[in-house]
């Protein structure tokens, strides 16, 4: 495909191309229409100024006789830019006028000749030249004929002349069209290379390209704006993907490497081998959890657990939950304190609920053990709109700066990585409350900064 | 003398099956094999069996259809479904199309187990039995009480339920998730050993000052109640 051809396939080129082909269809038929209607008014004032001359000549042969009649149109032949006048006798001879010669048979009827007619004049050099022109015959009682007629040469020349600046419009306007398609096409072409180009790098692997911008604001700079914005906020939730597959990786090689060594130590040992395989598989347990975890963490996250919401029961929920911890806490030498208020419902899935539920208090009892201040207290409450589900522990707490991070995936304090759990328990708790467009809020409990709060907060149901 | 239970593997998953049947065998289970969901559902209906294993994802006939027309041709063997879709959502459309229970893959084999032996003999289960008794202890379900070679033992609810729980089901193991979920009424997975804390305590409420032990603890799989001197029956 040449160069022109792709040029010809712009939408800017094909555009201008249907403008042109209108455009001059409209202009030529406005000029035939002008031409057309300007002719006919000057037929029209020809045939009465004729008319109104043929009606002085008879009324002169009235008055004067025919020697008059010839005096007076003796007179008039002889003025410039004078009209036609013959005189003629019965059998079509000329006898006087300003006519060389006429058509044979014109002067045969009285009345309007009846169509432009070509005669020649005394001053024409040969027989090819002659005129056309618009005539009234009038028969005198005596047989004789006169012919009063005007040349039509004028209309002829205006409408030559009206013709001419049609094709030079034409010409011109064909002219301007091409220059506009090579103008515009051209430039719109390649910007839209440019678009592909950046895209086709984009499709290649590089997220960090961008379309090109022209600064000039237009509706390309528009798109390629808004296209940047997307391409931006790909290259962000692509890097986020990656670093979330990258840590499940890592976190998950971990536990796996520990199984496989216990099966190597376990077929190395030959003794006390079903205490090892014990081992095992409590170490697969803890994997199966970790699995399940980060399925339900994504299958909460992509909403598909949303058609199981109803009218819960908060209080209930809640008072399952510290009922289910409650000896868990005794046992750690902690104590479980609850302010609930009672008979509040929520929308929301009960399980993911009291699954949330369940990580803070798990979380609460295992870091808050061997606190000096042995409390823990849940607490949920009413408040502004909101239902408000918090545990609050007076364990180490999690520095300030570390708050959002312990919700992402896997992430553990340092501190942290010798008690058991998967990493995974805050960032369900995290999804299950963006499912119930909720939200999470960790605080420290103590106003030295240590303790932890976490905070649900819940919309409240629509009653 | 206990009958053998008899079950019937619905599985396309060939290794899953070869591997299942076996460790059902060690376990005292027969088994047999459908691949597909129109064998399954031709097996299921012809032959008489204690429970069905059926996966969710078969070609032919997919689990959930195979069991809504089981139950309509009037089958109500007891189903457990395993299914690699293991969230709320899919509980609980798996046991709306008339499946009896629901195990999301990957399972461990003892859970597995430990509930098809439930299911299997949910049909000799004592269900109107208003008193259930494991050696000298008796738990009357009508007066909630409890007592043990004659004397009063005071339980908190819950207590009273998982002991319930138990003793319905006794002489064989019940899982932690399966005490959650019939007692506590929640299908999530507890993170710590809270389940072993409420056993712990209700043990010590119905063992401390008698004996012999009734309440075991078996390793890798959950907890037993037992006589081990009554004779198998």
């Amino acid at each position: 495909m040449s160069r022109f051809g792709v040029l010809f396939r712009t939408t800017a080129v094909r555009l201008s191309a249907l403008y042109l082909v209108l455009f001059s269809l409209c202009a030529a038929i406005l000029v035939f229409y002008v031409t057309g209607m300007s002719e006919r008014l000057l037929e029209q004032q020809t045939r009465e100024a004729v008319a109104a001359e043929a009606l002085q000549i008879e009324g002169v042969y009235e008055r004067a006789g025919i020697s008059g009649l010839l005096r007076t149109l003796e007179r008039r032949a002889r003025q410039p830019g004078a009209n036609l006048y013959v005189i003629a006798g019965p059998a079509g001879e000329i006898l006087a006028g300003n006519v060389a010669s006429l058509e044979p048979g014109l002067l045969d009827d009285a009345g309007w000749t009846s169509e432009p007619f070509r005669y020649r004049r005394f001053t024409d050099e040969s027989r090819a030249d002659s005129h056309v022109a618009l005539a009234q015959v009038i028969v005198l009682d005596n047989g004789l004929r006169i012919l009063v007629g005007r040349d039509l040469q004028e209309p002829e020349k205006f409408r030559v002349l009206v013709r001419q600046a049609l094709v030079v419009a034409l010409g011109i306007m064909g002219l301007g069209a091409l220059v506009i398609w090579f103008g515009i096409g051209r430039n719109a072409l390649r910007r839209i290379d440019r678009m592909s180009e950046a895209s086709t790098k984009i499709m290649g692997g590089d997220l960090s390209q961008r379309l090109p911008m022209s600064g000039s604001g237009d509706e390309f700079d528009r798109l390629s704006e808004s296209l940047n914005t997307m391409l931006g906020r790909i290259e962000k939730l692509n890097e986020g993907l990656k670093q979330v597959s990258d840590n499940i990786a890592h976190d998950l090689k971990t536990p796996l490497t520990r199984l496989r060594n216990k099966a190597e130590a376990a077929l190395a040992s030959r003794e006390n081998q079903s205490a090892s395989l014990e081992e095992i598989i409590a170490e697969s347990d803890q994997l199966i959890r970790t699995f399940n975890a980060l399925l339900m963490i994504s299958r909460v996250e992509a909403g598909s657990a949303v058609a199981e919401m109803s009218e819960v029961d908060l209080t209930g929920i809640v008072a399952d939950c510290v009922e289910l911890y409650e000896p868990l806490a005794e046992e750690s030498a902690l104590r479980l304190e609850t302010a609930i208020e009672p008979k509040v419902t929520v929308s929301g899935n009960r399980e993911l609920i009291g699954q949330a539920l369940g990580n803070l208090l798990d979380n609460a009892v295992k870091y808050a053990e061997g606190a000096e201040n042995p409390l823990i207290r849940v607490e949920m409450k009413k408040s502004e709109g909101n239902v408000l589900l918090s545990v609050a522990d007076h364990g180490p707490g999690v520095p300030a700066g570390m708050r959002s991070e312990v919700l992402k995936r896997f992430v553990r304090l340092d501190e942290s990585r010798s008690k058991p759990g998967t990493g995974l328990g805050l960032s369900l708790v995290e999804a299950v409350m963006e499912m119930h467009h909720g939200s999470l809020e960790l605080t420290a409990t103590e106003p030295d900064g240590t303790g932890l709060t976490v905070r649900m907060v819940f919309p409240t149901a629509l009653a | 003398m206990v009958m053998r239970m008899k079950i019937l593997i619905i599985e396309d998953d060939l290794e899953a099956a070869a591997y299942l049947a076996k460790a059902f065998r060690e376990a005292g289970i027969v088994s047999d094999h459908a691949s597909d969901g129109e064998s399954g559902l031709f097996m299921a209906s012809e032959n008489a069996y204690d429970v069905l294993v059926v996966d969710r994802m078969l070609p032919r006939r997919d689990g959930l259809s195979l069991i809504s027309e089981l139950r309509r041709r009037d089958v109500h063997t007891p189903v457990l479904i395993l299914s690699a879709l293991g969230q709320v959502d899919d509980r609980v459309t798996g046991l709306r199309a008339g499946g009896d229970d629901y195990l999301p893959k990957p399972y461990a084999f003892s859970e597995l187990l430990a509930r098809v032996e439930v299911l299997g003999r949910r049909k000799g289960a004592p269900e109107q039995d208003m008193v259930y008794r494991v050696g000298d202890l008796e738990l009357d379900r009508l007066s909630h009480s409890v007592r043990r070679q004659g004397k009063e033992i005071s339980l908190q609810p819950r207590e009273f339920r998982l002991l319930e729980y138990l003793m319905k089901n006794a002489g064989q193991v019940v899982t932690r998730t399966m005490l959650l979920e019939n007692v506590w009424d929640y299908h999530f997975d507890p993170q710590t050993n809270v389940i072993d804390v409420h056993v712990s305590r209700l043990r010590s409420k119905i063992e401390k000052d008698f004996d012999p032990p009734l309440l075991r603890t078996v390793r890798g799989a959950g907890y037993m109640i037992k006589d081990d001197r009554a004779s198998e029956t």
